[in-house]
């Protein structure tokens, strides 16, 4: 198998399906001459030329429409936002457009179509572009939201977004888009609302999603050296969520740990681990303990931003909450 | 084709118009979007725009008059139309209005039956007194009573019949964790007599909080209430007959304590002075005959109550029962299901004791001891023949109880199990 | 009447004039019931009639092919609606919210769709269909079926950044869309000469060189010819601003009583009605009589009747399908 970076996958994922689709395209940002903000789009354009690798004016709410409107009109868009942060301007589109014409049509419309850019805290970016939007999205009914965290998933979920008739928001991260993994050379793809357990384990389950996944397996490795056997889980997708996976590893370890990098107040955590205690409240030995970033914007400071974000310190701790090892 | 000009809601929240001035009269023409006349809403005046054209035939409601959104106002047609057909409905409405429209009616809660066993686990949680929100330095307090412990150390507790009261949970405030449970059944000492080791191990026990509870109120009991008891032996061959025939016919077997706390209850009916409780200043009479059932556990024991037991058929104080000790097993049972009871009886008779005393349980002022039933021979004047003798010790504060009422008490009561039929004279 | 002649110098065909005309009366005629439904509170919510507007939508959409082209247009759409031929049964039983309206009950009278009819919608938020519509040349153009996009909005949608940003991109991209701006005057209570750096919204375009046209409101003919001129520029590649000066006779929605305008700025633009204007014109050419055109509001008027009794007959929609229509897949929906 080949090992390549996320940002590779994602760019394969997108080349495999322009050249399956011709009603595929990419528009956004820096896609085409620049080869991408993040370089997820290069090649792309000196393969498929101008009318389908389109740069578009600093217009998020513009293009974004326009992507809307091409997709009920026939064609499968791919819109690159440079970040998530900027998709804010974009927000109305999203919500009250992609997410409600099915709806509002009683079915007439449907709208094919994939947003997807890096999400979360990166670095020394301050907190207007240190932020994870993730809740936003994850709450609108209509709208489908994925946050892969290897380059194995991103490729396999991007692909089956493209392929999906319903407006998919994806999730990436700037600081993720090096990460190397495993990637088969045939072609794959993966089921958009199943989650993935990345580390079998039956003392505690802990559960993430997107780049914090890292962060959380190398705390599952620690823990497995005191004697702690965890299970990880990777949600993989916000929206469906898959709640069998959840319950069911919940129902064999009694203890579970959410861990988020958006803000907790109405986080994706707090949603997951209402969902666990709701659900497996008699299977629960201890409560469910979530992980977030702190409720600050994010600062510029190297050290305080490290400080803001959920660290293997804090998880560890969570754990040792739930295990009642404190 | 002559049609009504109906009263329609010119805002938001009108039910009702007045028709302040007509702008037409009868025979005008009028085309749609003219202002008809200026209504009264709830909020303002409003002009009434047509949204309907012809000759204005006939006003039905002049100015001053009161129209309902919906009703008929004028009729509008062509020049000279007949409109008799179309005042006839008008009438009719006026006779029979059109029913006002429902509003829609919320989806319909599923009315769940409460079972007996709901109604017996709801827990009466006491709010705590409205405070400042508790901050990370000040935990709320604790409910009193409730005893912390994880859902799934509930389930395993229940499971493994282990009372939560007997452990010291090891989580924080002192929660019980599922570990904590398994740790306590792993040294009850039902289990320990299946042991490959037989020496006793001595050792300290930490105090549970039942423990010391039996403790200080017995303790109270004996030291404060002034104990005497009386004693009688009774020929249960006919209530046992009884119970016999009624449980080959039954689903559900009745027990012999179903059968005491009835016949009991039926003996404190007439002799109501049983039941009373000494208050220092006053003797408390209870109205209802509130009869409590001693039940052992691994960690003590706990007097589940049947209220109201006269009240009650023999089946119906079965079904408690059995209810009341099962959850008294699993310690779900909630205070007030296990306190205030106006007479006890606690039974022995499953250990083969033949008679022993017991402890008054406050606030009552009696305890009916059972014994083992015992089949001896007795002599009815001419011959001896076996029976099946029980023994019964009342005992009894003798600030509220003298020897004598006691007595007839008893007298009543061994009648009653001698002949069954007593109990229904 | 002392109504204002058309300008229209284009010669047109009988049965154009005459379908023109039906088209525009069976528009006025549906939202004068629909007021009155709205008044018996058959109907709910936000309700924004079209009348006065009619020359608007029933010039413009008459100069399309809607085998290949698009209509999209904001929140006031039951005239487009009926424009694009879309029956008049279906879009009161939308008004009435039942299972039989086009969008089952679920759009109301701000969201009418019909993908067949290609009209798309019926969008309530303030000028966010304009770039939904570019997309949709984007399309056309894309596959080149030679298609072009009509997009409607008011003179209030006009200063968002959404349309700015679409016409910039369909500029730059070429593509086939003519942007209708239905200046009613009033943005809500809000006269547009007060809130507008520029007098002339058709000079708007000239940021983007887009080229810009104006069009009489209150004439259905100017409308058509305007959009007509419009749609064949567009066709090959080059956007269009086309401004349509026109009133509406009541409130921004149902429950707007429009007192900040006066009764004879009203009478002023009821003296140049569009149906008034082309019944007069119609007349000089012989093409109709009071007489024929009271046959044609009778039967028209009965139409609407009839939708009126079917939307009344139509059954509410079932509480279960408050789970359809939102993904292709239902599962998709959060149900523990």
């Amino acid at each position: 198998m080949a090992v390549i970076s996320y940002r590779e996958a994602l760019n394969q994922a997108i080349d495999e399906e322009m050249a399956r689709d011709e009603n595929v395209f990419i528009l956004g940002e820096e896609v085409g001459e620049y080869n991408g903000a993040y370089k997820v789009s290069r090649g792309l354009l000196a393969k498929y030329g101008e009318k389908r690798v389109i740069d578009t004016p600093i217009a998020e709410l513009g293009f974004t429409g326009i992507g809307i409107g091409a997709a009920i009109a026939g064609l499968r868009p791919i819109v690159e936002w440079m970040t998530h942060n900027f998709a804010i301007l974009a927000m109305d589109q999203v919500i009250n457009n992609a997410a409600k014409m099915r709806h509002m049509s009683g079915g007439q419309i449907k709208v094919p179509i994939v947003f997807r850019g890096p999400n979360g805290p990166a670095e020394y970016l301050s907190s207007q572009h240190s932020q994870s939007l993730a809740a936003f999205w994850m709450h609108v009914p209509g709208l489908k939201v994925v946050a892969p965290a290897t380059p194995y998933d991103a490729k396999g979920l991007l692909k089956s977004a493209i392929r999906d008739d319903d407006p998919v928001v994806m999730l990436e991260a700037e600081l993720m888009y090096s990460w190397e993994g495993e990637v088969p050379e045939e072609e794959y793809l993966i089921p958009i609302g199943k989650a993935d357990i990345k580390r079998q384990g039956k003392d505690v389950t802990l559960i993430t999603y997107s780049k914090p996944l890292r962060t959380v397996l190398s705390v599952a490795d620690k823990l497995a050296e005191r004697g702690i056997d965890a299970e990880v889980i990777d949600l993989r997708s916000l929206r469906p969520l898959d709640t069998d996976t959840i319950f069911a590893s919940v129902r064999k370890t009694h203890r579970a740990v959410v861990v988020d990098e958006a803000w907790p107040m109405g986080s994706p955590a707090s949603f997951v681990a209402y969902a666990i205690s709701r659900e497996c409240f008699d299977e629960l030995d201890a409560q469910v303990e979530i992980v977030t970033s702190e409720d600050v914007p994010m600062p510029y400071n190297h050290r305080l931003e490290l400080a803001v974000q959920p660290s293997e310190e804090k998880i560890s701790d969570a754990v040792a909450k739930v295990l009642y090892m404190e | 084709m002559a049609e009504k000009i109906l009263m329609i809601a010119l805002s938001p929240t009108m039910e009702e118009g007045t028709i302040v001035e007509w702008h037409k009269k009868e025979g005008d023409n009028v085309e749609t979007g003219d202002v008809i006349c200026e209504v009264e809403t709830d909020k303002a005046t409003m002009d009434y725009e047509s949204s309907q054209s012809g000759t204005l035939l006939r006003i039905i409601k002049q100015q001053g008059d009161k129209a309902r959104v919906g009703e008929a106002i004028a009729i509008i047609g062509e020049e000279k139309e007949d409109i008799t057909e179309i005042l006839k409905e008008i009438e009719n409405e006026k006779i029979n209005p059109a029913p006002q429209e429902k509003k829609a009616k919320p989806a319909e809660k599923k009315q769940e039956s409460e079972t007996v066993e709901q109604k017996h686990t709801k827990p009466r949680e006491e709010a705590p007194p409205a405070s400042k929100p508790p901050t990370k330095e000040e935990k709320a307090p604790p409910t009193p009573g409730r005893i912390k412990a994880s859902p799934l150390a509930r389930k395993k507790a229940k499971e493994m019949g282990v009372d939560l009261r007997s452990i010291r949970g090891s989580g924080p405030d002192g929660r019980i964790t599922v570990k904590d449970i398994e740790n306590a059944k792993a040294i009850t000492p039902q289990a320990s007599l299946s042991n490959e080791t037989k020496r006793i191990k001595g050792g300290i026990i930490p105090v549970s909080t039942m423990r010391a509870t039996i403790a200080k109120r017995l303790s109270e009991s004996k030291f404060t209430a002034p104990h005497f008891s009386v004693t009688i032996s009774a020929t249960a061959d006919r209530l046992l007959n009884l119970r016999e025939s009624i449980n080959s016919k039954a689903e559900k077997k009745l027990s012999l304590n179903s059968f005491l706390i009835k016949l009991s209850a039926e003996a404190l009916v007439r002799h109501p002075a049983i039941l009373s409780s000494w208050e220092e200043e006053n003797i408390r009479l209870f109205d209802t005959a509130d009869i409590a059932l001693a039940v052992a556990l691994t960690e003590g024991l706990i007097t589940p109550v049947v209220r109201s037991a006269e009240s009650k058929t023999i089946s119906e104080i079965d079904y408690e029962l059995t209810d009341l000790i099962q959850r008294a097993k699993t310690s779900s049972l909630t205070p007030e299901e296990y306190t205030q009871a106006g007479f006890t009886i606690s039974n022995l008779g499953s250990y083969g004791v033949e008679e022993f005393d017991a402890i008054i349980n406050p606030p009552g002022s009696a305890i009916l001891a059972v014994g083992a039933i015992k089949t001896e021979p007795i002599y009815d004047g001419e011959t001896f023949r076996p029976a099946k003798i029980i023994r019964l010790t009342l005992s009894c504060d003798h600030r509220t109880i003298d020897g004598a009422l006691a007595a007839d008490f008893m007298r009543t009561l061994k009648a009653m199990i001698e002949e069954p039929a007593e109990a229904l004279i | 009447m002392g109504v204002k002649k058309t300008n229209s110098a284009k010669v047109l065909n009988d049965s154009l004039y005459m379908s023109l005309l039906e088209k525009m009366l069976l528009i006025r005629i549906f939202e004068e019931r629909a007021a009155q439904m709205y008044g018996l509170r058959k109907i709910g919510g936000f309700c924004h009639l079209y009348i006065g507007e009619e020359a608007v939508a029933t010039g413009s959409i008459a100069a399309i092919d809607l085998k290949k082209d698009y209509v999209v247009t904001a929140y006031r759409d039951h005239g487009h609606a009926l424009a694009c031929g879309m029956d008049p049964k279906v879009l009161m039983a939308e008004l009435f919210g039942k299972i039989t309206g086009c969008s089952h009950g679920k759009g109301g009278s701000m969201h009418f769709f019909d993908t067949e009819k290609h009209f798309l919608g019926g969008n309530g938020i303030v000028g966010a269909q304009i770039p939904v519509a570019t997309g949709v040349a984007f399309s056309q153009h894309y596959k080149e079926t030679g298609g072009v996009t009509l997009v409607y909005f008011g003179d209030g949608a006009i200063h968002q950044g959404a349309f700015h940003e679409s016409l910039n991109m369909a500029k730059i991209w070429n593509l086939p869309i003519v942007y209708i701006c239905e200046n009613n005057q009033w943005g809500m209570g809000t006269f547009w000469k007060k809130v507008s750096a520029v007098e002339d919204f058709y000079k708007m375009g000239a940021a983007y060189d887009i080229p810009g046209m104006q069009a009489d409101g209150m004439d259905v003919l100017d409308v058509y010819e305007k959009t007509a001129k419009a749609v064949d520029i567009a066709k090959n590649g080059q956007p269009v601003l086309l401004e349509a000066r026109t009133y509406r006779y009541k409130g921004h929605s149902m429950s707007d009583p429009a007192k900040y305008r006066t009764r004879e700025e009203l009478e002023a633009y009821k003296k140049q009605d569009p149906i008034g204007r082309l019944k007069t014109l119609m007349e000089e050419k012989n093409l109709i009589d009071d007489k024929a055109f009271d046959a044609l509001h009778k039967k028209l008027k009965k139409i609407v009747d009839a939708a009126v009794e079917f939307a009344e007959k139509s059954e509410e929609p079932a509480i279960h399908t408050i789970y359809e229509d939102i993904y292709a897949d239902k599962e998709a929906i959060w149900q523990l």
